[in-house]
């Protein structure tokens, strides 16, 4: 089923496929180069990973036309890794986030993507873009003004050239016609050369040298933990962008486990874990690839580029890199989300903050998609809690108290019953009328009995109506309930 | 066509039209088969989408608000194709909808869907009792070494009777049975002995292997049956290559339909030998009705 495959995947767009292939190609390899210098390796090990990953996705993926690659959110959660333990046992960690990704593409963990609320996806969107433009700045300080000169000069070109021709790749240009320049000039200014080396050789399979014992497990697990996660999660969406703007279906089981495979791959091929880059999957549909072939033309040139163009892919000044990095943190930041906070609820803004926030403070997207989950939830939570009322009635000529409940009762809202009823009036008899209530958890029926009890101590003949039904809701399978009658039934007007 | 499934839910006879030559006997052979099955009829058109992308901008940047402008973009592009397409597919459906009025069918249903053909029909699955496609569609017109690029996929992802169209129309008058006692080719069997209606029709049972003593006994059991559902059977063994034997046997004997299994072998062999069905699809120069 991985590698199942139709023919149009493959050759249904083939002029289409090659040309993006080809753009996507030249905008991944100063991506690649960049993440490594975040990461602390060498510009080999990015693009080694971004080549294995880009072939082995285009091949085994489940959402054709989708680029993955060496990405900055994975570079981020693996600087500590390398600064402490190094090079191999970040190759180590990417392979045993590989196994983590397949098993959860096998445990179909993608489904829970659907607690991910879009608030949650526009904040972790917005902090990647800031992830990305940040790591920019150490390249931008302390520097001579060329760099500034050359930076300002590459977004330029970058951004004006488009106007005039829509044929070439400006960043493409920009990285061409600078590097001639600067080196013409001889310019004093980091160059890809000096921060590592480059891919001389197609790359070799080697098993990472290190100790398999559990004392290396302790050391890469917490690291392969926060990639897996990061990594799925932002291959997930990406995937759900591309579903958007081509209009067709992914199959988001399949794409975790290829996610898995490609990072195993990687590792073995001395490069880092990586997974699906928005701003290139972008790049690609906008260059009109749809296809696998994409994909997979995107990993080979720029491999071919590299290895073949060696020389002078290290003369590259590293302010173009950061131009054309700075475009990618434009082109992947939601702006709408910004004009849109007028218009949201406070909540939905106050989630897609707390989620920006919490990555840019702790570089971890995967702690930021958390926060923004539970903070989601709870404001769900208290938003269905103020579902429920009790309404309550007198009958003088019984002396009798009755007291409906109407609406959700649950942890958010039990408190708030319980509130409701007058414990201090004395009556013969209360009435509890649960006919239009649901019970959704154990801490609305204790809420009740305490009711009940404290209602007896008092004094009065306590009667509750409709139990048996206002607690049918509490359910942990939905199995038994999954047929709309039976919905019907539990949270009609019984 | 069984008569479990005639009690059961209202199935139909499944035309499906696109802009290809074959469309018009597809309608004529659906009708033919509606009317004497006394199914209904529906037509479906299906709306491909084009894999090849609409816009060409090669700038490879991405800048303020790139995801929305680009949405939007394709959005429009694909609306107006689309509807371009609805607009063409609507056209088809009408003439094709007149064309099995003047054959006699009373009221055919049209049917318009997005998605790939095999995805359509694989949701429509349920309600198909037969389904007419012809052997190649708009695109592959000219290629005559080819299959459409839908047939296989759809053969062999449905579990229905099939009939794939590959010339014109000429009401069937005698019916050649490839029986080689697997299981599809079984169901091809039963299907003629369950339907009343093609009694009047001569069948040629035939079988191509190369022990007669295994064939002959297939055979024996397969004539009796159809002998006792009312068949006029001829029984023939044949040797040599199945699909070209097959393929000279309906020349010779002037045979309008064939009805077989497909895809009865397992892929492992189908990869190393060839399909039959592929074969025979590809040679044959009547209508196949193909059951898995």
């Amino acid at each position: 089923m991985l590698l199942s495959s139709t023919r149009r995947d493959w050759l249904g767009n083939v002029r289409g496929d090659s040309l993006a292939g080809i753009v996507v190609a030249l905008a991944l390899i100063p991506e690649a180069i960049a993440f490594s210098i975040i990461a602390g390796v060498d510009p080999k090990v990015g693009l080694y990973a971004s080549f294995c990953i880009a072939v082995l996705t285009s091949i085994l993926g489940g959402r054709p036309g989708m680029i993955s690659a060496a990405t900055g959110a994975m570079a981020l959660l693996m600087v500590t890794l390398v600064k402490d333990h190094g090079l191999q046992y970040l190759l180590a960690a990417t392979m045993l986030t590989g196994v983590l990704q397949i098993i959860a593409g096998y445990m179909k963990l993608g489904e829970l993507m659907r607690f991910v609320s879009r608030s949650v996806v526009t904040g972790f969107v917005n902090a990647l873009a800031i992830l990305i433009f940040l790591a920019q700045l150490p390249e931008l300080t302390d520097v001579s003004w060329h760099t500034y000169a050359v930076t300002a000069a590459g977004l330029g070109i970058i951004y004006l050239f488009p106007l005039i021709n829509k044929t070439l790749p400006s960043p493409l240009l920009a990285i061409l016609a600078l590097t001639a320049a600067s080196t013409y000039l001889g310019l004093d200014i980091r160059t890809v050369g000096d921060l590592g080396a480059l891919p001389d050789t197609l790359p070799i399979f080697l098993w990472p040298d290190v100790p398999l014992t559990l004392e290396t497990l302790k050391i890469v697990f917490p690291y392969s933990a926060g990639l897996a996660v990061v990594g799925l999660l932002e291959s997930l969406m990406t995937a759900t962008i591309v579903d958007d703007l081509t209009d067709t279906p992914s199959d988001k089981s399949r794409e975790c486990k290829a996610q898995g495979i490609a990072n195993i791959g990687a590792g073995l091929l001395g490069g880092m874990a990586g997974c699906a880059m928005i701003g290139q999957s972008v790049i690609n549909i906008k260059s009109g690839g749809r296809g696998r072939l994409s994909t997979l033309v995107a990993g080979t040139v720029l491999l071919l580029m590299v290895v073949f163009f060696e020389e002078q892919v290290s003369m590259i000044p590293m302010g173009v890199l950061v131009s054309v990095m700075i475009m990618v943190s434009i082109g992947t930041f939601n702006w709408a989300s910004i004009r849109d906070l007028k218009k949201y609820p406070l909540s939905s803004n106050l989630v897609m903050l707390t989620t920006v926030t919490v990555v840019v403070w702790t570089h971890n997207l995967a702690y930021g998609v958390l926060a923004g989950v539970l903070l989601a939830a709870l404001f769900f939570a208290n938003r269905v809690g103020h579902f429920m009322y009790v309404a309550s009635k007198y009958d003088e000529t019984q002396d009798k108290r009755s007291y409906q409940v109407v609406g959700q009762v649950f942890f958010a809202s039990a408190e708030k019953m319980l509130g409701a009823f007058d414990f201090k009036e004395a009556v013969s008899t209360v009435v509890i009328d649960l006919n239009r209530a649901h019970f959704w958890d154990i801490t609305a029926v204790s809420a009740l009995d305490k009711a009940v009890i404290k209602f007896r101590r008092e004094g009065a003949e306590i009667e509750v109506r409709g139990l048996n039904e206002a607690s049918e809701t509490i359910i942990d399978r939905f199995g038994v309930h999954d047929k709309p009658e039976e919905i019907d039934k539990v949270l009609g007007e019984h | 066509m069984s008569n479990e499934t005639e009690n059961t839910v209202i199935t139909e006879v499944l035309a499906c039209i696109d802009g290809s030559r074959y469309s018009s006997a597809v309608c004529d052979y659906a009708a033919w088969f509606s009317l004497s099955m006394s199914a209904p009829l529906a037509l479906l058109h299906n709306l491909e989408h084009s894999e090849n992308a609409a816009s060409s901008d090669l700038s490879g940047t991405i800048g303020l608000d790139s995801r929305e402008n680009l949405l939007e973009e394709l959005t429009l592009i694909e609306a107006q194709r689309n509807k371009l397409l609805i607009e063409q597919g609507k056209l088809m459906l009408d003439a094709a909808k007149a064309r099995v009025i003047a054959a006699g069918i009373a009221a055919p249903t049209l049917k318009q869907r997005h998605d790939g053909l095999t995805e359509s029909l694989i949701a429509m699955e349920n309600d198909i009792r037969l389904l007419v496609l012809g052997v190649r569609g708009e695109e592959h017109a000219q290629d005559e070494h080819h299959l459409g690029s839908h047939l296989e996929a759809s053969i062999r992802a449905l579990h229905r009777p099939i009939l794939v169209v590959n010339c014109d129309f000429k009401e069937p008058k005698k019916i050649m049975l490839a029986y080689d006692g697997s299981e599809a080719s079984g169901k091809a069997l039963e299907l003629l002995v369950n339907s009343q209606r093609f009694t009047h029709l001569p069948v040629h049972l035939v079988t191509v292997g190369e022990s007669p003593s295994t064939t002959s006994a297939l055979q024996d059991a397969a004539t009796s049956k159809l002998q006792n559902a009312g068949h006029t059977v001829t029984a023939v063994t044949l040797e040599g290559e199945p699909s070209k034997t097959l393929r000279s046997y309906q020349d010779e004997h002037d045979i309008d339909l064939t009805l077989m299994g497909a895809f009865s072998h397992t892929r492992l062999r189908e990869w190393v030998l060839g399909s039959m069905t592929v074969k025979m699809l590809l040679s044959s120069s009547r209508p196949l009705l193909l059951l898995r």
